[in-house]
């Protein structure tokens, strides 16, 4: 037996031929490599820098803006302004800013009187791989800045570095809340999306259009059991991250629910507008996956949020997912409230009634 | 309205910009099996899916059952069966479960046992559990019947039934048609085979979205004004080769050892033919114009008006 390279041939030109014509399995081949080394190499940051900073200022003089100044120097600190002292907790919360410097009252009387005064620097360590670096260079900034007060070896000022909501820096605490939009991002739109588009590719919509069921009366049959395969996901995860890893769930459970029923719909309507443009399956599955992969690298799942260049932030705020993320870790691992994660709700809430209304304008009626 | 079931007045459908129906008007009596001919592609699909509300007629007016074909879908769906032409039940339920399905889509009282006495009457009981992806071709038709007819329609569209289903099959499938047909349903059924096209009351034919005849299916010849001879006998390839220049013939279809030649002047085809005869092993004699030569006859007029 002879392998005949012309037959070889004749297949190989025959798949060319048969690539070409699938424009979105090309798209796929193409895009996906493209989109992913534009994102990893331009976008994605494991060492985030300029992260929002605030200041709450006890006092002021020469060695407190020597240490902001440094602060900013280093990189890793973006100072945005001042806060309140009572306010440092709620901007912590709402994810306004990053990390937080406490000059205590006295600071430069004490600097000069040598009783190495505690500087403090509220952390956001929900995230620890965004929040570490900052963190981890500030002990330095601050000695650098006093050196000239102090005497030998001895540092001039304690600096004191506070890591809220996750002390032990675990990733697992910042993970596990993300995996829960990235899985109901992945499973809501795929599987709705592939079960809606099968009637169609199958011909079984035909069927049920020339029966006297309203399409409707459809939808709902068939979105309903994802719904319910939502929840159950959902009540799976919760299970899992409390007993498994240890994730606490500090905030609202009516907060978390609106959060995980507006995002359920917004992924459910995704995967319905997907099933009035795709004529396969494996079209429909390809279509998730063009709003899986940027889910996962620019929701701030993966990689930190603030550590991305102002484009990739903008895209990633257009991305559902993103907004689910941010509102579930707020909730779980800072406690917060619905007026807490309010920021993240309305977006999500938009973002629902658009795709919706695309999708429902999109759907057929007839076999036309 | 008595007496009709559908009457549709040029229905016209275009895809883009071809026009696959073209303004088609047609009435079928209640009660008749009316044929559906025509190439494919020729817009047969097309008419049925606008018959029962499945497509909106660009422009034209009908009705179906007594009513309208724009207006009122969703009335004419609960009392109309289609079946379509690839098996369009869902292959990984079992055949009760199919039945069990559509009934309640039709809103059926006491679902059990109108799926019990559809099975029992179809014969499918035994394969009740089976899933219906495994049933074979003849086997799946029978299913796709017996779900298009469970909610007891008056009218059943049938879009090419039949297809890729054996000889066997399909005659058992006919005698289903003419039993449900002698219980006062109208059937309309598209098909590419003449065999049953003889067993429909009427017939259309219809090619590139027109319909081209309309008659009583054993009227279809004479109203063609076809005529036929038959010649018989070895060696017919130097016959058909001058028959096919000869004056007066007009079309030749060959049947293994036979061939039949037919013209629409039936002088000139008689002297044609009958130059054959008396020639050694040849028997030339006069035939009855089949439906099969009547409608290429049709077709390839129709080709030479729109191509």
């Amino acid at each position: 037996m002879m392998a005949s390279l012309s037959r070889v041939l004749a297949v190989l030109m025959k798949e060319f031929i048969q690539m070409r014509r699938d424009r979105l399995t090309f798209a796929m081949m193409i895009g996906i490599p493209l989109v992913q080394l534009l994102l990893f190499g331009y976008a994605i940051n494991t060492d985030p820098r300029h992260l929002p900073t605030l200041v709450e200022l006890g006092d002021d003089g020469p060695a407190v803006r020597a240490i902001i100044q440094g602060m900013e120097t280093s990189a890793y600190f973006d100072i945005q302004g001042m806060i309140a002292p009572g306010e440092t907790d709620d901007a912590l919360r709402t994810n306004e800013t990053t990390f937080i410097l406490v000059v205590p009252p006295n600071f430069e009387r004490d600097l000069l009187r040598g009783e190495q005064p505690d500087i403090l620097l509220d952390v956001d360590a929900s995230d620890p791989v965004a929040a570490g670096a900052g963190a981890g260079a500030f002990p330095q900034i601050v000695a650098s800045a006093t050196a000239e007060y102090g005497s030998g070896a001895a540092a001039a000022a304690t600096p004191v570095i506070h890591r809220r909501y996750n002390p032990a820096g675990e990733t697992a605490m910042n993970i596990v809340p993300g995996l829960l939009g990235i899985i109901l991002t992945m499973t809501m739109a795929m599987m709705t999306s592939m079960a809606l588009t099968k009637e169609a590719e199958r011909g079984t919509l035909e069927t049920l259009l020339a029966t006297p069921t309203r399409p409707l009366e459809v939808m709902a049959g068939k979105i309903a059991p994802y719904v319910l395969v939502g929840a159950m996901q959902v009540i799976l995860m919760l299970l899992a991250a409390r007993y498994l890893f240890g994730v606490p769930f500090l905030g609202g459970a009516g907060a978390f629910i609106i959060a995980v029923a507006l995002f359920i719909l917004v992924n459910l309507s995704l995967g319905f507008l997907f099933s009035t443009l795709a004529r396969t399956q494996m079209q429909a599955m390809q279509m998730t996956f063009f709003v899986f992969l940027p889910s996962i690298l620019l929701s701030g799942f993966m990689f930190p949020f603030a550590g991305m260049p102002g484009w990739a932030r903008f895209l990633g705020e257009m991305i559902p997912t993103t907004h689910f993320i941010r509102a579930v870790r707020s909730i779980m691992l800072k406690g917060a409230d619905m007026a807490d994660v309010w920021p993240s709700l309305w977006p999500l809430m938009i973002t629902f009634a658009v795709i919706a209304t695309l999708a429902l304008t999109r759907y057929r009626r007839t076999l036309d | 309205m008595t007496g009709i079931a559908i009457e549709v007045e040029g229905l016209t459908k275009r895809f883009g910009s071809k026009t696959v129906v073209d303004d088609f008007s047609m009435a079928v009596p209640k009660g008749a099996i009316y044929g559906f001919l025509g190439p494919n592609g020729s817009g047969k699909t097309t008419t049925i899916r606008m018959m029962c509300g499945l497509l909106k007629p660009d422009s034209g007016t009908g009705q179906a059952l007594g009513y309208d074909i724009l207006k009122q879908p969703r009335e004419i769906k609960s009392r109309v069966g289609y079946m379509t032409q690839k098996f369009s039940l869902y292959g990984d339920l079992t055949v009760r479960e199919n039945l069990d399905f559509m009934a309640r889509l039709h809103a059926l009282p006491d679902t059990r046992s109108v799926v019990d006495a559809a099975l029992e009457e179809y014969n499918l009981t035994p394969r009740a559990r089976q899933m219906a992806d495994t049933l074979s071709g003849g086997w799946k038709q029978r299913l796709a019947l017996a779900a298009a007819s469970l909610h007891s329609p008056g009218l059943l569209l049938l879009d090419e039934p039949t297809a890729g289903v054996d000889p066997k099959a399909r005659r058992d499938f006919w005698d289903r048609i003419r039993k449900l047909s002698r219980a006062g349903v109208t059937v309309l059924v598209s098909t590419h085979y003449m065999d049953e096209a003889v067993q429909c009351d009427f017939i259309a034919y219809i090619a590139y979205g027109r319909k081209l005849i309309d008659a009583p299916s054993d009227e279809i010849a004479a109203r063609v004004g076809l005529h036929t001879w038959r010649i018989e006998g070895k060696g017919l390839q130097p016959v058909q080769d001058a028959l096919e220049k000869a004056d007066g013939v007009d079309q030749i279809a060959r049947f293994g050892s036979a061939m039949h030649v037919s013209g629409k002047d039936a002088d000139k085809l008689e002297r044609a033919v009958r130059q054959f005869e008396g020639r050694e092993g040849l028997t030339v004699s006069e035939a009855k114009t089949g439906l099969e030569e009547a409608f290429i006859y049709l077709m390839t007029g129709a080709e030479d008006n729109f191509s």
